[in-house]
């Protein structure tokens, strides 16, 4: 196993009074795929936007490379190289897909034109084609909005777009949820090729055969905590379920 | 910031595992990215533009000497210019998926000060004029700047904030005036930017015609358009795409503040006064412009092109109504029905787009 290229340790999150992260630790290393599950209300997506930069935790600590690290916006987590698919895909369904695709990124025209702001939109929406193309996504409406989309179009959109920019890891919060059986199989192609150039890839789903399929690691989220990490081959499916409803827990013997 | 950086180009093995001459070049064409702003134009904005020549046809035959002429013609657009301007700024404003209801006070505001700074400082030549016209830019620019602040940090719904300074702005300026006129315009202002031509095209129409140009340039071709209908279509999408939402919403309130400065400035150089009573209704006429235009208020979808005949439109109705000798206040009633037609299109659009 390579060493960790992300490390969350003992991340704390409170919206209100609710708890959705008590203490929770997570890693991910380079070439790896961690599968994250847990029931739902475990705190997966809160992990997730806390280590993709869009919310802040009340406490803990996020290790980058060695280096104890700040997410305070999303750029931040762009700068390291994170790329979110998020579970409502965070797309801006007014926008083409070419334009959701360089969403804040924007490309601009080479000189005086580039200095004025001005978008280089051929050059953009060639490179959105190809990123869709290396999707296996025929995405034939590259020039209607998003809006007008199907939800599995829309989902592979947002999978192009961070698989398209991650250079370090990619996060992906049920990618599969809105897709046909050859989509979703070619998402889990995406993964593995994604892997093997050396990305660690997260991968929260629901869908156990799928995280079983493709995951070099489980961890199991239980109530804001990480309560077991496993190696799916030594492992069944029973297990996991164990984990997620608190009749096993590895942790907490750690720790204690 | 890398914004050369290509997307592809940073994913060299998904590039490699695909063979770039059998992937299906033809499932995208490609020309479409190249035409889609036509497409799109002609989509949400061809019905009303052609609403616009029709009315444009009737009033033609209606009275063929009178409104077809070289004079009536310029009436129209000088009628319009001050409305396109701020009306232009608006057009971001919505497409952001806000409101600025202080448009009008704002640019009462901006001339009120400028013509006190302008008396101030004498009340005659080029240097005093262009005095004013900083001052008023500046005015403008100052109370966008506290709308942005508000809307964009506190966190204050567009609505409220823009309705309290439209209060406030009317306030302070009938304060400064005691709620009299005040007059003290340079000539020099009057006679060029008001009255003066170049090849036969008004000052002031020049004017609006380059800022209707910036805010179509702008809003289709740069970042700074991309990320306003980005910001209209979906906040949260933007924001977690690396935008900063506040720092763009800041800017278009800002923008939309220098604008009405601006008409304040057009304002005083046509009518020689400060005329605290005569732009009332101009927050509502130019977002009728906007809505008419095609622009949603939800956000997200709109037109600068389409600003430009929703100005026009009512401008038009009400010059053709008065040689006609229809009584003018008919042109509110029309003005109305176009309004709401306008918006049950939109929405008739929408909901034929949304899949699910």
């Amino acid at each position: 196993m390579s060493a960790p290229l992300l490390q969350a340790r003992n991340i704390v999150k409170n919206y209100g009074h609710v708890q959705a992260l008590r203490g929770a630790d997570f890693d991910v290393g380079e070439g790896q795929v961690v599968g994250l599950v847990g029931d739902n209300g475990a705190g997966k997506s809160t992990l997730v936007k806390i280590l993709s930069g869009i919310e802040r935790p009340d406490g803990g600590e996020i290790v980058f490379d060695d280096r104890t690290v700040t997410l305070a916006d999303a750029a931040d987590a762009h700068r390291l190289g994170i790329e979110t698919v998020y579970q409502d895909l965070a797309l801006a369904p007014d926008l083409d897909p070419a334009a959701n695709l360089f969403l804040g990124r924007e490309r601009l025209k080479p000189g005086l034109l580039g200095r004025l702001g001005f978008l280089d939109r051929d050059g953009m929406a060639d490179d959105a084609a190809e990123a869709f193309r290396n999707l296996g996504q025929t995405v034939q409406l590259i020039t209607v909005p998003v809006a007008s989309l199907s939800g599995g179009q829309r989902q592979s959109v947002a999978v192009a777009r961070a698989s398209a920019w991650a250079s370090r890891i990619v996060f992906l919060d049920e990618p599969t949820a809105a897709l046909g059986v050859v989509q979703a199989q070619k998402v889990l192609d995406l993964i593995r090729r994604v892997r093997d150039n050396g990305i660690g890839v997260v991968l929260i789903s629901h869908n156990m055969p799928q995280v079983f399929d493709v995951a070099d690691r489980i961890e199991v989220l239980r109530l804001g905590r990480r309560v077991a990490r496993f190696t799916p081959s030594e492992i069944d499916m029973d297990d996991i379920v164990a984990a997620m409803t608190g009749v096993l827990d590895h942790e907490a013997e750690a720790t204690s | 910031m890398s914004s050369s950086d290509s997307p592809v180009r940073d994913e060299p093995a998904a590039a490699a595992t695909e063979d770039p001459d059998a992937t299906g070049a033809d499932l995208v064409i490609p020309g479409q990215e190249r035409d889609s702003w036509l497409r799109r134009l002609t989509d949400s904005t061809a019905l009303i533009f052609i609403a616009l020549l029709a009315l444009v046809t009737v009033f033609a035959v209606l009275a063929p000497g009178a409104f077809p002429s070289v004079p009536n013609i310029r009436n129209i657009f000088i009628a319009a210019a001050s409305l396109l301007v701020i009306s232009v700024g608006m057009t971001f404003v919505i497409i952001s998926a806000g409101i600025d209801l202080s448009v009008g006070s704002v640019l009462v505001f901006s001339s009120v000060v400028a013509v006190k700074a302008m008396t101030a400082v004498g009340n005659e030549g080029w240097g005093v004029s262009l005095i004013g016209i900083g001052v008023a830019l500046l005015a403008g620019l100052l109370w966008g700047l506290i709308n942005g602040f508000l809307i964009a940090k506190a966190g204050i719904p567009p609505l409220i904030v823009t309705l309290g300074t439209l209060g406030a702005a009317l306030g302070f300026a009938q304060i400064i005036t005691g709620g009299i006129n005040l007059r003290g315009v340079p000539p020099q202002l009057t006679q060029v930017l008001g009255y003066g031509r170049i090849f036969g095209i008004p000052w002031l129409v020049v004017v609006a015609a380059f800022v209707t140009a910036w805010g179509i340039i702008a809003l289709r071709f740069t970042r700074f358009g991309r990320y306003t209908y980005a910001v209209g279509s979906n906040p949260e999408a933007a924001r977690r795409a690396g935008i900063n939402v506040d720092r763009h919403l800041l800017k278009i309130y800002a923008i939309v503040g220098l604008l009405s400065g601006l008409a304040g400035v057009m304002s005083l150089a046509r009518f020689s006064n400060t005329n605290i009573a005569g732009h009332t209704t101009d927050n509502l006429q130019s977002i009728a412009a906007v809505v008419i235009g095609g622009t949603s208020l939800f956000g997200g979808i709109g037109t600068v092109f389409g600003t430009v005949v929703g100005v026009f439109i009512p401008t038009v109705l009400q010059n053709g109504f008065v040689i006609l000798r229809v009584q003018p206040f008919w042109q509110e009633v029309a003005v109305g029905v176009v309004l709401i037609a306008a918006v049950y299109v939109d929405q008739l659009k929408r909901r034929a787009r949304e899949r699910l």
